[in-house]
């Protein structure tokens, strides 16, 4: 007799045979120089339920590159377990070859070589053949959509996320979540998802004033498909007042809420759910956490964090799916569904190599047609870059370290201050550095840049807060970002310590002396989430300092030492 | 004097306690628990606290608490300047023995909640909220 437990696990084993035999045919592939679709797509379908998850496709409507971390530190329990795993160690890990397209997709190192040969990923035409390719096998697959899908570009900016509305109603999702999109402000979030052709779900989103669950935002909707009854639940970012500027949507508040999570668990249950999945964008490590709490979820589709996983992390008896971001990755978990259990399952993490998938043809034309009014201005070069440009990282990346050189040198600041966010594609060496760039890694409603002046104490305070948020031992006080990148100072961070004792040696780089708790300090940032902030827009200031660079040359940033990783 | 093998894991457990907690519980906390307990032994299992991992704005902090046949449960905030926060009292024809409240914290500190249950015994559940200036979501 096996145990659902052990049956499990030996589908878990089965499942990394699968991905390993995938992963080594792109390696061999790779050794052949040939790549197809065919073989990225390659599948043996199985059991009765088929789940595609998208998630934190960040507005990139075209191929793009995206260098993973090299640095992504965990804690607590989560050190070194993936996906606080990078670059060498990651394909160790997964017996991923050097140099293979596995390599280039899933791990950082040899970036920029690597994009040469193997192009850009992504682009949501390409999304939308995977998509169909696995509808052609599997006609009622269900499409899931993890949030952070209506910010990040140009024309989302303009169109007020109008753009991807369009384009993802043409992918026809079943049901989406969400975080950055509540930044449109909740009037025009209340206008898109009124008019949504499919569910918009979050069960901890909630009623402000009442305490009471939002009634825009149902928290579970059923599914029959394959003859299973499959319920899936709904999980907003839980700290979006506190990452992202609460006075644009009041009327919400959100949080973990594990505890109504385990009684909506228990209601779908009730009513007969055969299959509970959870679409997530809580971040990985919380989603580990939340299942290990709360029991009789399936699978946890998990976002926010821009984690690419080749195989699914299993807690108790949840499966955690993670799939990347910028639309590098479709993940397709085939579900064995019988008499209410999950017997086994099947998965893959199939890379949007877009110079290998064919773009699907009414998608490219469909989103063109959302760029044409914007052309012009999308395409306008305003600099060359000699540099990989990338953000990814728990500290500083090339792209920050250029954003925090613009403010300092617009600004007139001693130091400079950048959002520790994950999104924003990279550029490789000799790229030129259009418009449409810049919007990719600035983007958002909130771009003020400010200039005032700090305390050495107050930068300090800022330090240790955004630390915390990223290196507490419990992830539930985790928000999930990176650390805030910092301009013209270097300091010690030991990741172990608690709050306010992790930051040390301070020091203003541009005279060596150490800051001064007590001296004032003008400091120049963007992405304040307090209400009224005043200055030009980010992407302003950072296409006038390229303009006069012409060719940008980042120098090595080694002005953070990282102990205790 | 013997201590049993529980009482001796109670007291470390308290140490271990005050020992983590990030606002640490002033003596006036306890003070006012023993107030409320009469100085009698607090166990862990009757209370409910629900309170948020990390407050969306601290000045006011949704938290509930429920004790299934409690005739009191009292509500601090240990890192307060003032601990107390409520206590509500249920009358033997209380539908349901819980409570909804908001509260302002001064800063990342334990929520305490102490009911008195049926039996007259005590029960003590506790959280850590955090507050934090936050802004740097990914």
């Amino acid at each position: 007799m096996i145990s659902r437990r052990d049956f499990l696990q030996m589908s878990m084993a089965a499942s990394a045979l699968v991905g390993a035999s995938g992963f080594g045919n792109w390696s061999r592939l790779a050794a052949q120089q040939a790549l197809t679709q065919d073989q990225l797509l390659q599948f043996d379908t199985f059991g009765n339920v088929s789940l595609i998850h998208v998630t934190d496709i960040h507005a990139q409507l075209k191929p793009i590159y995206f260098r993973e971390p090299s640095v992504n530190i965990g804690v607590g329990d989560n050190r070194g377990a993936v996906p606080h795993v990078t670059g060498a160690d990651f394909r160790k890990l997964y017996g991923i070859d050097d140099g293979s397209p596995s390599h280039y997709a899933l791990s950082s190192g040899d970036f920029s070589s690597l994009a040469k040969a193997y192009g850009r990923v992504g682009g949501l035409d390409r999304v939308a053949t995977v998509v169909n390719a696995i509808r052609a096998d599997r006609p009622d697959a269900l499409l899931l959509d993890g949030g952070d899908t209506w910010h990040g570009s140009y024309t989302c900016y303009h169109t007020e996320g109008q753009d991807m509305v369009n384009v993802m109603n043409q992918l026809r999702p079943d049901a989406m979540t969400f975080h950055w999109e509540f930044t449109l402000g909740s009037d025009r979030v209340a206008e898109i998802v009124e008019g949504l052709p499919f569910a918009a779900l979050g069960q901890n989103i909630f009623d402000a004033e009442w305490d009471e669950p939002a009634e825009l935002f149902p928290p579970y909707k059923f599914f029959e498909r394959g003859g299973v009854k499959i319920a899936v639940i709904g999980q907003a970012f839980p700290y979006m007042p506190i990452a992202n500027p609460g006075w644009m949507f009041p009327e919400y508040s959100f949080g973990i809420r594990d505890e109504n999570m385990q009684a909506m668990v228990d209601e779908v249950r009730a009513q007969g759910a055969e299959c509970v999945v959870c679409l997530s964008h809580n971040g990985f490590d919380v989603d580990k956490s939340m299942a290990s709490k709360v029991t009789g979820i399936d699978v946890i589709l998990s976002g926010h964090t821009h984690d690419a996983l080749p195989e699914p992390v299993l807690v108790g008896e949840t499966i955690i799916v993670a799939s990347g971001s910028n639309g590098k990755f479709v993940s397709r978990v085939d579900l064995d569904i019988q008499n209410g259990r999950m017997m086994g399952f099947r998965h893959k993490l199939i890379p949007i190599f877009a110079d290998v998938i064919e773009p699907d043809q009414e998608m490219a034309a469909l989103i063109d047609e959302q760029r044409a009014p914007y052309k012009d201005q999308l395409e306008e070069v305003i600099g060359q870059s000699d540099s990989l440009l990338y953000r990814r990282g728990n500290f500083n990346g090339t792209w920050d370290d250029l954003i925090c050189d613009a403010l300092m040198s617009e600004r007139e600041a001693d130091i400079a201050m950048s959002p520790g966010v994950r999104w924003g594609p990279s550029l490789i060496p000799g790229d030129n550095i259009t418009r449409e760039d810049i919007w990719n890694v600035t983007s958002m409603t909130y771009g003020k840049a400010y200039r005032s002046e700090m305390t050495g104490e107050f930068i300090k305070i800022i330090l240790e807060d955004v630390a915390d948020n990223i290196f507490n031992p419990d992830p539930y006080y985790q928000q999930g970002g990176d650390m805030v990148r910092i301009g013209g100072m270097g300091y010690r961070i030991d990741v172990q310590k608690p709050q306010g004792e992790r930051i040390t040696d301070m020091v203003l780089l541009k005279t060596g002396e150490a800051i001064d708790p007590a001296k004032n300090y003008v400091v120049a940032g963007w992405a304040s989430v307090n209400e009224g902030t005043e200055g030009p827009q980010i992407w302003d200031v950072v296409e006038a300092h390229i303009k006069k660079l012409g060719t940008v040359t980042v120098q090595p940033n080694d002005s953070v030492t990282v102990v205790g990783a | 004097m013997d201590f049993t093998r529980r009482e001796t894991l109670a007291l470390g457990g308290a140490a271990a306690l005050t020992f983590v907690l990030p606002f640490r519980a002033n003596a006036a906390v306890d003070d006012v628990i023993a107030e409320f307990t009469g100085g009698a032994a607090v166990g862990d299992a009757g209370v409910e606290l629900t309170a948020p991992e990390i407050a969306e704005n601290g000045n006011t902090v949704p938290i509930s608490v429920s004790a299934p046949g409690a005739s009191a449960i009292m509500v601090l905030a240990a890192g307060n300047p003032t601990p107390g926060v409520a206590t509500f009292n249920f009358g033997p024809l209380a539908a349901s023995q819980s409570a909804s409240t908001r509260m302002r914290l001064a800063g990342t500190q334990d929520v305490i909640a102490i009911a008195k249950l049926a039996d007259g015994s005590f029960a003590r559940s506790s959280k850590t909220v955090k507050v934090t200036i936050g802004g740097c979501g990914g």
